[in-house]
């Protein structure tokens, strides 16, 4: 997988847009055609978990299964199309430190907690709240049914040829990067996961900054 | 699984062809691949609160696993199952690939209009569910990653995809049970992955028959600890509200 790392020539001093995200806040903007977009992973092992929109039509969105079923692979790095549910490229990722991205894992939300942890963890703040704020905030069309399948950037969900699932341990570090092109508007929610009971960012969930250059 | 209950409906869908009802809970949906490699594409939803709707994520973390068999549960995103595979012939059905667009069947088998072939016209997975979704009130918003039935799409170390043909043979079923009340909504178009380059969808087989109660040792539940709690939080959602 670390054949897949790919370094950006551009310099943070020349972003014309920057925002550090704290951990449990959501984020919300959007991004034009032609700019190129930075998630940097700031202490490390950090879920960015990360849903883009069509901005001329947000019913036009991220798909996992569109964009997995397109480069017939599970795993997001450079060169990945990450594609809409109706089968446009929304961007396209040109440079990543980190190696592999997940699609497959979703957000975390408190309602999954009870499930997947006990039921006594159902006050814990969890990401789908924070993508649901985000989209009521965004416009009076979106809601929960908007909150779809997304990326997680930096984390790391290995598959087995068996067909077994694990979160395993994260595979960035501090100052890791993910770099995309968009290529048409979008609009981009990322919720910076607070998840405080899986070991992908060792418990500590940390801040991520977002960069844009035109 | 034994069936001793008389089927309350059943129905043979040629393919490429959709469907959608609301199946309550207690009631177990038999899906049949009539003549070997077909596929059924499925959306489910909470048919009286259609936000609430299948999670392939969660379904996957939650049973730490990259497809579905028995005994597995699928899940909603409201940390409740929708429904239990409780008979599984195949043993691997993928649900992260999703369904087909018009581009790719266009660019796959080439174009057939209605005009031309009538009835044996080459549709798109997603249109179909959209014309399916669009009769309870639904539409693009609310498409999700599906299950495909029937298909085996096998990742390697490093998570390419390759589809297996002829994974599921003539005569294999896969029965579902309904633990909430809930909207299927299904096609019969090939796997966006089938490496097939001719267009010839499979027929299936559908039947609806009452289950047995769910005991406490159930094997969709005692699997896996995520779906004795899903199953206790499906539950309550039932008591609190019939
Ligand atoms: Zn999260």
């Amino acid at each position: 997988m670390m054949s897949n790392l790919t370094e950006s020539q551009l310099l943070p001093e020349n972003a014309v847009y920057e925002h550090t995200i704290r951990a449990g806040d959501h984020w919300m903007r959007r991004i034009e055609k032609g700019q190129t977009f930075r998630i940097l992973d700031l202490k490390g092992n950090q879920a960015a978990d990360t849903l883009f929109y069509n901005a001329e039509d947000p019913d036009d969105r991220y798909s996992a299964s569109d964009t997995i079923a397109a480069q017939g692979a599970l795993y997001l790095t450079t060169g990945t199309r990450l594609m809409s549910t109706r089968g446009t490229e929304l961007l396209k990722i040109v440079a990543d430190t980190c190696g592999r991205h997940d699609t497959l894992g979703g957000a975390c939300s408190r309602e999954s907690n009870t499930m997947r942890y006990a039921h006594d963890k159902e006050h814990m703040h969890a990401c789908r709240d924070s993508f649901l704020r985000g989209v009521q905030s965004w416009c009076h069309h979106m809601d929960k049914r908007d909150v779809t399948c997304n990326i997680n950037f930096f984390m790391n969900v290995p598959v087995t040829p068996e067909g077994e699932l694990d979160f395993a341990d994260g595979i960035s570090a501090p100052g890791r990067y993910v770099e995309m092109v968009a290529s048409c508007p979008v609009i981009a929610l990322i919720s910076n996961c607070p998840q405080l009971n899986n070991p992908c960012n060792a418990y500590n969930p940390t801040p991520v900054q977002v960069l844009i250059w035109d | 699984m034994s069936q001793s209950k008389k089927n309350l409906f059943s129905r043979e869908l040629g393919g490429g062809q959709m469907w959608s009802k609301v199946i309550g809970r207690g009631k177990c949906l038999r899906m049949t691949d009539l003549e070997g490699g077909a596929n059924v594409g499925m959306l489910l939803y909470n048919a009286l609160e259609k936000t609430e709707r299948y999670n392939m994520p969660d379904t996957l973390k939650g049973q730490k696993i990259f497809y579905l068999r028995e005994p597995y549960c699928l899940h909603s995103d409201m940390g409740r199952i929708l429904a239990s595979i409780v008979e599984d012939g195949p043993g691997w059905h993928d649900t992260v690939c999703g369904t087909s667009l018009p581009s790719l069947v266009e660019e796959k088998y080439g174009k057939k209009d209605y005009q031309e072939a009538h009835n044996d016209w080459y549709r798109a997975g997603r249109e179909l569910f959209l014309i399916e979704l669009g009769k309870w009130g639904l539409g693009e918003r609310d498409l999700v990653p599906n299950i495909n039935w029937f298909s085996k799409i096998a990742p390697d170390e490093e998570g390419k995809l390759s589809y297996v043909p002829g994974h599921s043979t003539a005569g294999s079923s896969v029965t579902i049970r309904f633990e909430l009340d809930s909207l299927v909504v299904l096609n019969t178009c090939q796997h966006p992955l089938d490496p097939n380059p001719r267009y010839e969808p499979k027929p299936v087989k559908l039947e609806v028959f009452e289950a047995d109660p769910v005991t406490s040792y159930d094997p969709s539940r005692l699997v896996r600890p995520e779906n004795e709690r899903a199953f206790q939080n499906t539950e309550d959602y039932n008591l609190l509200r019939f």
